[in-house]
């Protein structure tokens, strides 16, 4: 079966936000893999076992995006691809994001494309389909669980909390919810293993692709902080005496209730 | 140069969700006195048409076909394409729901356009329209524009107030018969988790329990409280991860990001993943026994005491207040 696996690099969810010139400050952060894309790795590397094949992970981003494809590496994936936009592109959107990588994918064949329902910074969730449909392939979000026989292939998905159960075939692009399974982390002979696995690197020229073919519809025209929140009130005295203060509270000066 | 607006409706368990209120009062700021078109697609939708206009749709256009009974992306999508062609709208107004987020790249992709997903609020009118969506879970935020084509957007449900029901508003009901053809999904079989109670990212009332809650059972108080209090109830990761919840029930930056008028956290300690989900709640209530916790840096009401004595004394409070005692 020939996998591919749309990553993200992204901040470290424990990390706090800074505005630096307008900009998310990335000085000293801890990026990692995008926590949804981790679940359609790991998804990956158990249908390849299963059903054999190959599973490429790509990503679109700099130099610094390597140190995630070699951890996606080290977990089991077989090949990586970086689709390098730093010299080229200097704005982007969901829309260049879903044209290059349909533009990497569409001469490749692929069985089954797995990505995360969403990244945890931009937090659209729309490359995955985006992708799909310019590949001319079905897809589905929010999967908890996947079954292939031949191309036959059974899902669950996450609609809001309801599970449905869904039939369909391959070619398919599947984007994982939390509970598809447990990520893996990489082991010292995999990482060891991850440093021999090939790693290609492209640019929008490799692909044949025009900054203006890839031009963003939007544009992000500032980035600010919510409001800091000022601390509340903490009650005092009897706990019963607290829980009727808060329930008037919460009634005539909140007036949520 | 006002704008013609295209809102899809959306229909739950033989409902309009208030959602589809929430897309006509986007649709009617971003159309600066254009006209706002409302779609609704499914099997039997005609009993909807009127409400959407009482809600400030000036027209409704529906496709109904049994193949529209249960969403799918390759149904809908042909559904909504249709009246696309027939209307030519210069914007798209969904919801930033399971279906929306499902729906929406796929048209975006058709249409070449962009798509600016999960607007919690708009600034300015007509042309001048600016988004503004939470980043980073809601770290940061967003002021975002469309350059140039059709503008197409998704909102978050609860953050764009509907306008007011008015029934003197009339307007045009038409419909299109298309074949809805090929679908390559099939939906077998439907399991409901959330048979009874409001769902978590539309509740305006959220009760959160953490590991403080200590199993599985210790989350009946608070189902409870959320149940008298019209809400539902959300988990911590800590206590999805220790098995006393579903993981569709997480608040955080992995997991939902809410914005109740009410949320109350109870047992929760307030790692940042889990601030990320719900410090944008109008009031935060919090509850637990360790003063120190950071969840008291955020909360505007805060009660530091034993959870299983706090909850059970909350519920009896609201009981009363319920029987008008």
């Amino acid at each position: 079966m020939n996998i591919y696996v749309l990553v993200k690099r992204t901040f470290d969810t424990e990390e706090r936000i800074a505005i630096k010139g307008g900009k998310i400050a990335e000085d000293g952060a801890e990026f990692i893999i995008n926590p949804y894309d981790e679940y359609a790795i790991e998804e990956a590397i158990a249908m390849r076992d299963v059903h054999g094949g190959e599973v490429t992970v790509v990503t679109i981003g700099g130099e610094d995006s390597e140190k995630q494809l070699r951890t996606a590496l080290a977990m089991g994936a077989d090949k990586a691809v970086l689709i390098n936009t730093e010299d080229d592109l200097d704005e982007s959107d969901e829309f260049t994001a879903a044209k290059i990588i349909a533009e990497y994918l569409k001469d490749k064949d692929a069985d089954l494309i797995l990505a995360g329902n969403v990244a945890i910074d931009g937090g659209s969730g729309q490359v995955g389909p985006r992708v799909a449909e310019l590949l001319n392939i079905n897809y589905v979000t929010t999967i908890t669980k996947l079954e292939i026989e031949g191309t036959a292939v059974k899902i669950v998905r996450d609609v809001e909390g309801d599970s449905e159960m869904i039939e369909t075939t391959l070619p398919l692009l599947v984007t994982a919810q939390q509970g598809l399974n447990e990520p893996r982390y990489p082991s010292l002979p995999g990482i060891m293993k991850a440093k021999k696995k090939p790693l290609e690197e492209l640019e929008l020229d490799d692909l044949d692709l025009e900054e203006d073919d890839v031009e963003a519809k939007t544009e992000t025209i500032e980035i600010f902080l919510p409001a800091a929140k000022a601390a509340g009130r903490v009650l005092e005295g009897e706990i019963a005496d607290q829980v009727s203060e808060l329930a008037s509270l919460l009634r005539n000066e909140a007036k949520v209730i | 140069m006002t704008k013609k607006v295209l809102v899809l409706g959306e229909v739950r368990e033989g409902a309009l969700r208030n959602v589809s209120f929430e897309v006509i009062a986007a649709a009617k700021k971003i159309s600066g006195g254009g006209e706002v078109v409302a779609v609704l697609l499914g099997e039997s939708v005609q009993s909807f048409t009127e409400e959407m206009i009482h809600y400030g749709a000036d027209r409704v256009v529906t496709i109904e076909h049994a193949n529209l009974k249960q969403y799918t992306s390759d149904g809908f999508s042909q559904g909504f394409m249709a009246v696309y062609e027939q209307e030519s709208p210069e914007a798209i107004v969904f919801g930033h729901t399971a279906l929306g987020k499902d729906l929406s790249p796929k048209i975006a992709s058709k249409l070449a356009s962009g798509l600016i997903s999960d607007v919690t609020s708009i600034e300015g009118e007509g042309d001048e329209a600016v988004f503004i969506r939470p980043i980073y879970s809601g770290k940061a935020f967003e002021k975002v524009r469309n350059k140039n084509g059709l503008l197409f957007v998704t909102i978050r449900p609860n953050n764009i107030a509907p306008l007011e029901h008015d029934s003197s508003r009339s307007g045009e009901v038409s419909s299109i018969d298309v074949d809805v053809t090929n679908l390559r999904t099939i939906i077998a079989d439907v399991v409901r988790k959330t048979t009874e109670g409001v769902d978590l990212s539309e509740a305006k009332v959220v009760v959160a329990g953490g590991r403080g809650v200590k199993s599985a059972e210790g989350f009946n108080p608070l189902k409870e409280l959320a149940d008298l209090l019209g809400g539902a109830v959300g988990a911590s990761r800590g206590a999805c991860d220790a098995d006393y919840c579903d993981y569709s029930l997480q608040i955080g930056q992995t997991g939902k990001v809410i914005t109740p008028d009410l949320y109350i956290g109870v047992g929760i300690s307030g790692a940042i993943q889990h601030m990320a989900g719900m410090s944008n709640s109008k009031i935060i209530v919090a509850i637990n026994k360790d003063p120190e916790a950071e969840i008291f840096k955020v909360a505007d009401y805060g009660i530091v005491g034993d959870l299983f004595e706090v909850v059970p004394m909350m519920i009896e409070e609201f009981q009363k207040a319920k029987v008008g005692v």
